[in-house]
């Protein structure tokens, strides 16, 4: 009974916890324009099949892919063990499913053994990749402690899981023996079955029912930190990969957003038909982003859901040529420009959305020199196995420095002289079509 | 003879005679200035009119599509640009373009569409593929063409997905084609788009087409294929640095065909 207690009220609150700092997270994410994404659901849905559930970029690199697969599936399918787990913590049963389910029960249970051997085993592989051997894209300058610490954290957490999980179910299978009015017969299970009797074979039944409960405690416990340590790490990814995915861009990526502002503010300079009534103010317009806001919702969206895995910044050119840009900083940075805004705006409630004003920007976090490095290849945005498009944020934020600063690299600004004065990139004296005069020498 | 005096006529001289052509050929900036691009334009024209499609220029009346101003973030230098190009194409009625630049290609195709303009746009190795594959043109490979390395440009490939009418028309050439380590979608670019082409590099430790020359060079090619004339002149400056210009060169697809048909 007293365990029943203590489990509804740490279930409580682990999930009341967790519910704020989503809430805020989503909060957070409308900051940014309200930007509309709508249609194209049958190509949307193919993408949440393919690219979020069925991991399909990622498997542009096997190695990770392979390990990645087995904490993912472990990790998926042992939340059908935690639906058990919160029916018997709130009842006080014992495995609640095992008597009706059977001989699937048996199939279910052994098949979360099996992931989770595959993913103890990723989970080891990855520590070493991340701490003992030298991959570049895990030590970029965007890598400092928080993003190691934290990469480091996830895996030592799903050690520990696993070896909850293990406890639990090796010391349940040699309790069946010993207690079977309490421990029901479950079947063999693919891994405890034979682990169990072996580990913990000579215990005594009430050392036993310890280990059982620490395992069974173990991960629950595990379950709900991770539950509250998401909103704060890279992993959201997890969650927000399938938003992510959803909401990604269907258009051709050629395309960059238009500004129909300046369209019509140019249609007008050049007595064309302008659509509708969008004649600029009297104030001085703020075109591209400079900060959060300014952003659209997707943009802040893709930051949250990024996991720093580095495939970006590791196929970027102007990055493995030794440039400052490293597209996964960018992406980075803006989260880390969101949460400092979420934070002023707590502490300092009169700082609105509309009005907010902490005397910095995005470009505090985003050096110019960087996003001058961008040679628009969408390498980065190919890469991405969650579909995050870095290179829009470049993009606008090189917009806020041309069309609002007027400033942007001096090399720049004799080819938009030619383009305005001749219409062509270079100041050439020449005939458009002289190329066609000299046809007979070639 | 007259077919030794190919003439390009210009959108207007072909209205002037109350006549349409089958295809707009857009110049580009390149095609137009740069002596090297110009010989791929005059090696395009030249198939085009041995295919014997009708085809014409803007001449003067035509400009920069914007791309580099609107990826540098000049949006109002893009949209002076844009806009007067589509009153042209609008005011001449035309319906298909073909470009041997993929900048162009893609800004006519994906970005004029939201400013008014609609039309059917080709890159000229698509165009080049149905006309070989419609029999306009005859591939007659003239000997041994050695080996050959194709390089995506980003704006052809990973932006618009075409990697394969370029790859086609070079395996019509019955080369010994070798790929790079990086190609399609994980080709790597040349270093020239995001109107980088218009500026010094930010400090790094190489410049981009070092490091894609580099890759070319080790597919033991001696012919580097190309689809766009910013990737060409990145890519030759490259093989200057190495000093491989003697031995190896860079060809675009228009030129190599043109070495090879009947």
């Amino acid at each position: 009974m007293i365990q029943q207690v203590i489990f509804a009220v740490v279930t409580i609150i682990a999930i009341y916890w967790a519910f704020r700092q989503f809430s805020q997270i989503r909060r957070n994410i409308f900051l940014a324009q309200k930007k509309e994404i709508s249609g194209h659901q049958g190509e949307r849905w193919k993408r949440v099949l393919l690219i979020a559930f069925g991991q399909k970029k990622m498997f542009r690199r096997w190695i990770s892919a392979i390990m990645h697969l087995f904490i993912y599936l472990a990790f998926l399918i042992t939340q059908i063990e935690l639906i058990e787990i919160l029916v018997d913590g709130f009842s006080g049963t014992h495995r609640f499913f095992a008597s009706s389910l059977g001989g699937f029960y048996t199939f279910v249970i052994s098949l979360i053994e099996l992931l989770s051997v595959g993913a103890f085993i990723a989970t080891f592989v990855f520590l070493a990749r991340r701490n003992l051997l030298k991959i570049p894209r895990f030590r970029k300058q965007e890598m400092t402690w928080w993003p190691k610490l934290d990469a480091n954290l996830i895996l030592i957490g799903e050690i520990a899981l696993i070896i909850g999980i293990f406890c639990m179910n090796g010391a349940d299978t040699v309790l069946q023996e010993l207690r079977p009015d309490v421990y029901h017969e479950t079947g063999t299970f693919a891994v405890s079955g034979f682990f169990g009797p072996a580990v913990f074979g000579s215990m005594s039944a009430d050392w036993l029912v310890g280990v059982e409960r620490f395992g069974w405690w173990l991960h629950v416990l595990v379950v709900y930190a991770f539950l509250n340590y998401l909103p704060s790490s890279k992993h959201l990814h997890i969650l927000l990969a399938f938003p992510n995915v959803y909401y990604s861009r269907v258009e051709s990526r050629g395309k960059m957003e238009n500004m129909p502002e300046i369209m019509n503010e140019v249609k007008s300079m050049m007595g064309l038909a302008t659509e509708g009534e969008q004649e600029m103010g009297e104030e001085i317009p703020e075109f591209g982003a400079k900060d959060i806001f300014d952003l659209s919702w997707k943009n802040l969206l893709d930051a949250y859901t990024c996991t720093e895995c580095g495939r970006c910044t590791d196929v970027c050119p102007a990055n493995m040529t030794g440039k400052k840009l490293s597209p996964r900083k960018i992406v980075m940075d803006i989260r880390d420009r969101v949460e400092e805004v979420a934070r002023t705006m707590k502490s300092e409630p009169e700082m609105k959305p509309e009005a907010y004003d902490d005397g910095k920007s995005l470009f505090d976090y985003i050096s110019k020199e960087e996003i001058h490095a961008c040679t628009t290849c969408n390498a980065c945005v190919e890469a991405c196995p969650v579909l995050i498009d870095p290179l829009d944020p470049i993009l606008k934020l090189r917009r806020y420095e041309i069309l609002t600063l007027s400033q942007g690299p001096a090399d720049w600004m004799p080819m938009f002289n030619s383009l305005e004065n001749s219409g062509s990139v270079w100041q050439v004296p020449d005939e458009r079509g002289s190329w066609t005069k000299t046809v007979e020498q070639n | 003879m007259a077919e030794n005096e190919m003439h390009i006529p210009t959108m207007a001289e072909m209205q002037a005679q109350d006549k349409a052509p089958e295809v707009l050929f857009w110049v580009g900036c390149a095609g137009s200035f740069d002596a090297r691009a110009q010989r791929v334009s005059r090696a395009f024209a030249e198939l085009l009119w041995r295919a014997g499609v009708s085809f014409a220029i803007l001449g003067n009346e035509e400009g920069c599509t914007g791309d580099p101003a609107r990826r540098a973030g000049n949006e109002f230098v893009f949209q002076m640009m844009a806009l007067q190009n589509i009153e042209t194409l609008n005011m001449y009625n035309v319906k298909t373009i073909v470009t041997a630049c993929p900048h162009c290609y893609n800004t006519l195709k994906n970005e004029y569409p939201d400013l008014g303009g609609m039309y059917e746009v080709y890159h000229h190795t698509q165009y080049l593929d149905q006309l070989i594959e419609s029999g306009r043109l005859k591939i007659q490979s003239s000997g041994q063409p050695g080996k050959i390395t194709y390089h995506d440009s980003c704006y052809l490939g990973r932006v618009n997905g075409e990697y394969e009418a370029p790859r086609k028309l070079i395996s019509s050439l019955r080369a010994d084609v070798r790929e790079m380590e990086r190609s399609r979608s994980n080709g790597l670019c040349c270093g020239a788009g995001g109107a980088q082409m218009f500026k010094e590099d930010e400090p790094g430790d190489k410049r981009v087409n070092t490091e894609r020359i580099e890759e070319a060079l080790e597919t033991g090619a001696g012919t580097i294929a190309a689809n766009c004339p910013f990737c060409i002149t990145m890519l030759e400056d490259g093989l200057k640095e190495k000093d491989r210009q003697e031995d190896v060169m860079v060809l675009d697809i228009s030129e190599m065909i043109l070495n090879n048909i009947k």
